[in-house]
């Protein structure tokens, strides 16, 4: 019994101490005290494929629908804060083939309502493509979403007035701080995280494990599916705004529909089911794809050029990785479970709980 | 709009109808019997065009052995280790070798796109009357036509067809009765990479700019072929396939302004075929079983 209190206590202990430990490090790196522009980059960047990955968990993981139309939601997002976040007199130099929209050209918002509203608007959209498409079976719903993030990629590139095309929008205002980021992730994903928790999650993930048997305990399927996939498609449009301010620049290409298998890769990693899992994932897979860059520049060894290291092969490695994961180790990091300390230290005392299989995905 | 380029366009979309067909008839067959998109199937095309590279008569064939090679490596790669794993593994596993396929490309052949060479047989041109066509416009709908005569065979006179047949129906029930599975999905994905490589050499000679992610959207567009044709029927993929290529055509034809749209198009005919006819043109009612 003490030994249990103990142990709860410590838990509290160690929760925050980890908080302190992890706020330190980003208002150092914040502070510019330690790291560089790049490595605030790439955590910056960690944070936004965070939002997107567990938006897409959301979806996919815990209510079971294979949907694959994130980046279309995120380039709704991203060409919102784009359109209303860069400044009045900057329009005209951006929009000098074909004119933005007189209406548009005089509106300008701020950063975070520009955000929402592009969240907003990505739910929206979601919504209408939802009425029709979430009716389908699963291998239907993917080409369907993939199809749909690959419609609204195009429209993008053809109405230049309000786009420019496939120039793409420049000068979008950036952020100073990394809380920025930060914050917004950990307010979505503690949305989110809620939401599982909730009795509409309970219902997602009914519905995930057997559709018939959740409808017969009077769980209404079409509503919930609509409401996972339109909140799914929120926090995509927040992570697109975001993307947009980090980069300061918009593209119809950044947005094309490969780019949704990065999320894919990171829920696999993570465990198509958990949270914490995936905000792991996001910052293994963002960073490890940065390392891994080192594969696409040329190597020589002893003065004799690898012909192997080329560009491209960064990628290769890493849809090998996801056929891997997938072929081998199914659950990920973490299956359907959540990192807790009683995970940690089980694993640390070698004591397993259960059988685990994913553990294999570690060593990535 | 004159006659004249109406039937041109006409010819046009027959062709590019039929060179759909090809390749969704990949698709379907596939889709019929494991119940799975070959998201690699566009890619396999692809592979097929892109490492073309040597005197035509001697490639089409080390092409169209290295494409049916392809197609059963994936195959045995990244399907079969799964195949009683639940669907979204499945799924995400032929994504991944599609995406496996792209990049392989990319590293191997750089992004930048590279010609076709060019076959003169089937690039110069024909004069009908006052059209000019060339020969590999002319000749696809007919090759088309041919190769469907052989599958349509394949799949309902021959022994290996009954077994096609009998899994597609019910895969457990063709496993007791001993049919050796394993064999039959090789067979399938042969005959569906074989057309992917004919589709292949006929599309280059059509399109002759060559890269990695050119495969990607034929392949959606031919499984949406396959689907509005009904999925898993043969003839069915080849009509959507036509449908598919002539509505394509005839947007640019008669709506200029909407050519940018024309990928997307694809999609919205998917959505509307799956809302209002979820079984396509032939396809047969389907009910699910709990």
């Amino acid at each position: 019994m003490m030994d249990k209190l103990r142990n709860k206590n410590n838990k509290l202990f160690l929760n925050i101490l980890l908080i302190i430990i992890f706020a330190s490090i980003i208002i150092l790196l914040d502070t510019k005290k330690i790291g560089d522009a790049y490595i605030r980059r790439i955590l910056n960047l960690s944070a936004i494929y965070a939002i997107v990955s567990v938006s897409m968990n959301l979806v996919n993981g815990f209510t079971g629908l294979f949907s694959l139309g994130q980046a279309g939601f995120m380039a709704i997002g991203a060409y919102t804060v784009a359109i209303f976040t860069v400044p009045l007199a900057a329009r005209a130099k951006i929009f000098y083939i074909t004119p933005q929209n007189p209406v548009l050209a005089q509106i300008e918002l701020p950063f975070v309502i520009a955000l929402i509203l592009g969240g907003l608007l990505a739910a929206l959209v979601a919504l209408l493509i939802g009425l029709p498409v979430l009716r389908l079976k699963s291998d239907y719903l993917a080409i369907a979403t993939l199809g749909f993030s690959e419609i609204i990629r195009i429209v993008f590139t053809n109405i230049k007035s309000i786009t420019n095309g496939a120039l793409g929008i420049k000068n979008i205002p950036t952020m100073p701080t990394m809380w920025v980021f930060f914050g917004i992730a950990i307010i979505s994903i503690g949305f989110m995280w809620l939401l599982i928790n909730s009795s509409y999650g309970r219902a997602f993930k009914a519905i995930r494990e057997d559709e018939v048997a959740a409808e017969a305990m009077g769980i209404n399927l079409f509503k919930h599916k609509v409401m996972s996939f339109s909140i799914g498609a929120f926090f995509a449009g927040i992570g697109g705004g975001l993307l947009a301010t980090l980069f300061a620049t918009v593209d119809p290409n950044q947005f094309y529909f490969p780019v949704t298998y990065n999320f894919l890769l990171i829920i696999v990693l993570g465990g198509m089911g958990s949270i914490s899992g995936t905000i792991i994932a996001s910052f293994v897979v963002t960073s490890g794809l940065e390392i891994l860059r080192f594969f696409d520049e040329p190597l020589s060894m002893f003065g004799v050029n690898i012909p192997l290291f080329r560009p491209g092969l960064r990628m290769v490695i890493f849809s090998i990785l996801l056929m891997v994961l997938v072929l081998f180790f199914r659950n990920g990091l973490l299956g359907q479970k959540e990192l807790s300390w009683k995970l940690i230290f089980d694993l640390l005392s070698g004591k397993k709980s259960r059988k685990r299989t994913g553990e294999g995905g570690a060593a990535q | 709009m004159t006659g004249e380029i109406f039937m041109q366009q006409l010819a046009n979309g027959i062709s590019l109808g039929s060179l759909y067909a090809l390749l969704a008839i990949g698709y379907t067959m596939v889709y019929g019997i494991l119940r799975l998109i070959n998201f690699a199937h566009g890619d396999i095309f692809m592979f097929s065009i892109i490492t073309f590279n040597i005197p035509w008569f001697i490639a089409i064939i080390i092409i169209i052995i290295a494409t049916v090679t392809l197609g059963v490596l994936v195959e045995k790669a990244a399907y079969r280790p799964l195949r009683n794993a639940p669907r979204m593994s499945i799924m995400i596993s032929a994504i991944g070798a599609s995406f496996l396929l792209e990049n392989l490309a990319t590293y191997l052949f750089t992004g930048v796109p590279r010609g076709f060479p060019d076959i003169k047989v089937l690039t110069s041109t024909v004069k009908l009357g006052s059209l000019s066509l060339t020969v590999a416009t002319l000749i696809t709908p007919f090759v088309t036509l041919v190769l469907l005569y052989l599958v349509l065979f394949i799949t309902n006179k021959t022994k290996i067809g009954m077994a096609m047949r009998a899994v597609s129906k019910d895969f457990e029930t063709a496993k007791l009765m001993g049919i050796n599975i394993n064999q039959v999905i090789s067979i399938t994905f042969i005959i569906g990479s074989f057309l992917a490589a004919i589709g292949a050499v006929l599309w280059g000679s059509r399109y002759p700019s060559v890269m990695p992610l050119m495969g990607v959207m034929p392949g959606l567009k031919c499984f949406i072929a396959a689907v509005l044709g009904g999925i898993g029927n043969t003839t069915g993929a080849v009509l959507g396939g036509f449908i598919l290529g002539m509505a394509e055509i005839m947007l640019i034809t008669f709506l200029p302004a909407f050519t940018g749209y024309r990928d997307a198009m694809a999609f919205v005919i998917l959505i509307v075929v799956l809302l209002v006819k979820p079984t396509g043109l032939l396809g047969e009612k389907v009910t699910d079983k709990v």
